[in-house]
Order: C-alpha cells, then structure tokens, then sequence
C-alpha cells in the first residue's frame, strides 16, 4: 500500500521536474533539476528492488553527470539557453505523441511487474538461481553473473569507460598546464 | 510509524521540490537539491525498514556520499568559476 504511495508521489514530481526542465532557461538551474531528476528515478529502482540499477544511476546520473555537465558550463561560460522564437511547431509534437501512444499501447502486452511466468523469468534466470553459488562461490547473483559469467563483458565495459574517462580528462582537464608559469609565453593565443 | 515517517518525508521532498523550482537565487538551488538529496537519503532508510530489507541502508549510505561529492562541485564551480584555480589565484 504505502509502496504505491511513494511510487505515485516520486512519479508526479519526476513528471513535475522533467516538465520544469523544459521550461527553464538558466543552465544552471537546469543542471540541478537534473540532479533531483537522477535522484528521484534512482529511488524509484530501489523501491521497485532493482538496487543495482539504482546504485548506477545515483552514481552516473547525480554524481558524475552533474559534476561533468557543470564542467562544460564553466568552459563555455554561458549561463543561458538561447530562446527560441515563440511558433509551436506541430509536427515535432504529432510525432512525438504518435511514439508515445504506440509505446504506450506496446505495453499493454507486457506481463505484470514480478510475473513468474514472464519470459525473462523463464530463460536463463533458474539456470543461474539454482547454479551460480555453487559454480562460482559469490553470494550475490547479479555480481556472479557480472563478475563470472560475463567477465569478458564486464573486462571490456570498463575498457571503454576507462578510454571515455581518458577523453574527458584531456579535454576538460588541460588548464592547469597552460597557466604554469614560464610556460605560457605566446602560448596563450593558440587556445 | 514507519509508514507516517515515509509520508512526511514525501510531503518534505514536495516542499524542497518547489523551492528548486521556484528558486530565485542560485543558492537557493544549491541548497534544494542537497536537501533534496538528503531526503532521499532518509526515504530509502525509512523504506529499508519498512520493507524489510536492511541492506537498502547501504545504498542510502552511497547516496549521501554521492550528494556530498556534488553539492561541493557545485559550490566549487559557483565559487571560482570553474574546477582548476585553487581559489588563491581568483582573489588577486
């Protein structure tokens, strides 16, 4: 009971700030309701018991997102969306609705939250219920099935979230250098 | 009791929520979005006891920390202007 309270009261206001977000044109505020965002989608992953989602969306999407985005606003030093001319344009909107409505009327074949007989429940998932402490000795089955049975998979993720960090690094973090003295003789033009 | 915690706790997330929204100054904001994160923080431990699974408690915990790390990038940035200058350099 108290469930579907919190879930209707964290919907309304990830409704409410989303549709905020479109109306505000400071960047800045922007960038926090973004924040308030990530941080109401993510309880609702924990209060539907997906914890690990949750826990990576806290991370990426309140954490490190926030920090990076607040970065690019202090390299472009413009705190202001450019306003757009005031004409609604109808076509964006129709086909928007039309995506929604299809997506809509797509779940209405999705079985219930929780099913056992869905079919994501019945494919893999007994395999790893019944096997995975035994085959692999963790106590968790999602880290099992992260961390053991799609290592691979997890070794190269981080390969390419290592590179994306890398990236970034070099492009937000090269500041410093530039102002070193005695280094930035004419330097300073070429930027 | 759990249950009326949790309540008041959504009513206080509602209240912080139009604070952000309507915030005139940027430190009104700042100052939204780290209760926001705190109240969060308060749900999910009210919400680890109320469904019975105390392991929520470490989430909660990650959030906290997350919050902070943000809200002291957030000052940084508002502060100095961006995340380099160690602010000596600016009060010249």
């Amino acid at each position: 009971m108290i469930d579907i309270v919190i879930d209707i009261t964290l919907l309304t206001f990830l409704a409410i700030t989303a549709v905020a977000i479109v109306r505000i044109t400071n960047l800045f505020a922007i960038i926090m309701l973004f924040g308030i965002f990530s941080f109401l989608s993510a309880t609702m992953f924990v209060v539907m018991d997906a914890v690990d989602v949750a826990f990576t969306e806290a991370a990426v999407g309140a954490g490190i997102s926030t920090v990076l985005m607040l970065a690019t606003i202090a390299l472009t030093k413009d705190q202001n969306e450019k306003q757009s001319v005031g004409r609604i344009s109808w076509l964006p909107l129709a086909v928007v609705t039309l995506t929604g409505t299809a997506l809509v009327y797509g779940t209405l074949d999705i079985p219930a939250f929780g099913d056992p007989e869905a079919p994501a429940q019945k494919h893999v998932a007994p395999y790893y219920i019944e096997r995975s402490v035994p085959e692999t000795g963790v106590p968790n089955i999602v880290t099992a099935v992260l961390a053991s049975y799609r290592g691979f998979d997890t070794l190269g993720e981080v390969f390419v979230i290592f590179t994306a960090g890398i990236a970034v690094l070099l492009l937000i973090g090269d500041k410093r250098r530039k102002s070193t003295p005695g280094r930035n003789e004419g330097g300073e033009n070429d930027a | 009791m759990y249950i009326t915690a949790s309540i008041a706790i959504l009513v206080t997330l509602g209240l912080v929520l139009a604070r952000a929204l309507m915030g005139p100054t940027v430190y009104d904001r700042i100052a939204a979005i780290n209760m926001f994160g705190t109240k969060i923080v308060l749900l999910i431990a009210v919400f680890s006891f109320l469904s019975g699974q105390q392991d929520l408690l470490d989430i909660a915990l990650v959030y906290a920390l997350i919050n902070f790390i943000g809200v002291v990038a957030v000052l940084r940035l508002v502060a100095y202007g961006d995340f380099h200058s160690s602010g000596e350099e600016n009060k010249k």
